[in-house]
């Protein structure tokens, strides 16, 4: 079967002798994973940016923000797996430069690392607005550290405004509401989630965000934040109001760190230009958030920013590395969870999709959504049916191999 | 190979039991990951090992001898 088996019966001595992973996160900590579990046995350093042991990222909008976790219950693996792993864990060290000829990886501390195969999986950092920078009171969540600051603010905050209407923000906002915070959710989108869920799923969060008593200040653009004295007062819409705010988070989505790449020649195009087998350049390959690869079933270049791609797409990277050259060729999925709701969404649920609920109802709010266009389904929703909506991913038109139970 | 799941970490993917279904379910009302066998036979190693790395909870752990 591709993709279990070790290097007996390859050509071992085609196995690259080291294999440096830049990036410390779930898509970098993967593909160490993943080359070991498919037989590879060489030199293997995992560079990171932050100071943290490779981290989940998907708790620190909830369980984290919300207090229910520790921040040691994040760290994706204990210290005996990490140390099973073999790998040589360089952390607190952003990568500043690639030099692609000689596969040499410049760091901000000074060191120089040169590997057979540099895989990049630096992820993302968020967006900011204009005028953010060193104003007191103002967030962004993308790193656990973000996760504390913003949790202690929101014990002693008495207005926050979230600033976006995507995934991240309306779970900020949701789990700011869960702790008793006044929460005001603004965005350009008619509904929270608009452009993942379509109308009708994100009319629904929406009127759950409402009930839970958050102020939705929807379909107006974010232009700036007001100040005084160096500590945020508001948020002013393109409509001209402003909006009263002791603190204020930015969620307006996130950008490929790849400002370390800008002079290496490689293809940047929001995020790492790569190839069907996420091959960026001989020798250079790219693995989740930051990667924009080719989908030769979808026929379409995609950048993907959720979870399961981050260990999907990993798992490819790690077999291509090996010589498996195979496309990477997911069914996309991610999942939310916002106050009682959990929404599973699997495959791209275009808000110009035609919808049909298929099992459960909306009123009882537990159902399943297909999203059909041209005739075929292109999109499962499930609310509070996890399980069911699973069971539907084969009706979808990207044909993968994970839809068939094989990775 | 000793195979262990971390309900509270579940977030109801379902990776698990696309990968090694004759080793991991859902609960049918949310979604939650049932283990139905916590030592599966060697030759669905390779598969529940992929399913612990798939998991995008990381609420699969794995101990024992492989």
């Amino acid at each position: 079967m591709p993709g279990c088996g070790d290097l007996a019966g390859r050509d071992r001595v085609s196995a690259p002798g080291h294999v440096l992973v830049v990036g410390a996160s779930a898509s970098g900590l993967s593909t160490a994973e993943a080359l070991r579990r498919k037989g590879y046995q060489n030199r293997l350093t995992v560079l990171g940016a932050e100071p943290h042991l490779p981290y989940d990222r998907p708790p620190l909008s909830k369980q984290v923000l919300a207090g229910l976790w520790s921040p040691e219950r994040v760290q994706l693996r204990q210290p005996a797996a990490l140390s099973t792993l073999d790998a040589e864990f360089l952390l607190d060290d952003p990568a500043t430069r690639l030099d692609v000829a000689e596969r040499a990886v410049h760091t901000a501390s000074g060191r120089v690392l040169t590997a057979d195969v540099v895989v990049v999986a630096t992820g993302l950092r968020p967006r900011v607005l204009p005028g953010q920078a060193g104003l007191r009171g103002v967030h962004v969540l993308r790193t656990l550290d973000d996760a504390l600051a913003l949790r202690s603010a929101l014990l002693s905050c008495s207005r926050l405004v979230v600033v976006g209407d995507g995934v991240l923000g309306a779970e900020i906002a949701a789990t700011a509401r869960g702790m008793g915070v006044a929460v005001t959710l603004a965005g350009p989108q008619p509904a929270p989630l608009a452009a993942q869920l379509g109308p009708l799923a994100a009319g629904l969060l929406g009127e759950l965000h409402a009930e839970n008593g958050v102020d939705l200040r929807l379909g107006a653009a974010v232009t700036g934040l007001t100040e005084r004295d160096g500590d945020v007062t508001g948020v002013c819409l393109a409509d001209g109001e402003t909006l009263p705010a002791d603190l204020v988070v930015v969620a307006l989505g996130a950008a490929p760190v790849t400002e370390w790449l800008a002079d290496s020649g490689l293809t940047l195009d929001n995020g790492l230009v790569c190839d069907s087998r996420c091959r960026a350049a001989e020798g250079v390959y790219g693995v989740g958030d930051v990667a924009r690869w080719h989908h030769e079933t979808l026929d379409t270049v995609l950048r993907l920013e959720n979870r399961t791609n981050a260990v999907e797409q990993a798992g490819v990277v790690a077999g291509n590395i090996l010589g498996e050259d195979r496309p990477y060729t997911p069914v996309p999925y991610f999942w939310t969870d916002q106050f009682d709701a959990k929404v599973h969404v699997h495959g791209i649920p275009r808000a110009d999709a035609e919808v049909s609920i298929v099992e459960g109802s909306t009123a009882d709010r537990r159902f399943v959504a297909t999203y059909h266009r041209d005739g075929a389904v292109v999109g499962v929703l499930g609310w509070n049916m996890p399980k069911q909506a699973r069971l539907r991913r084969r009706e979808l038109v990207a044909n993968s191999a994970l839809v068939e139970g094989k990775p | 190979m000793k195979v262990a799941v971390d309900q509270d970490r579940c977030c109801g993917a379902g990776a698990c039991v696309l990968l090694a279904p004759d080793v991991f379910d859902q609960r049918d009302d949310d979604g939650v990951v049932v283990l139905l066998d916590g030592q599966p036979p060697e030759e669905l190693h390779a598969l529940v090992g992929e399913a612990a790395a798939a998991c995008p909870g990381a609420a699969i752990s794995l101990g024992g001898t492989a």
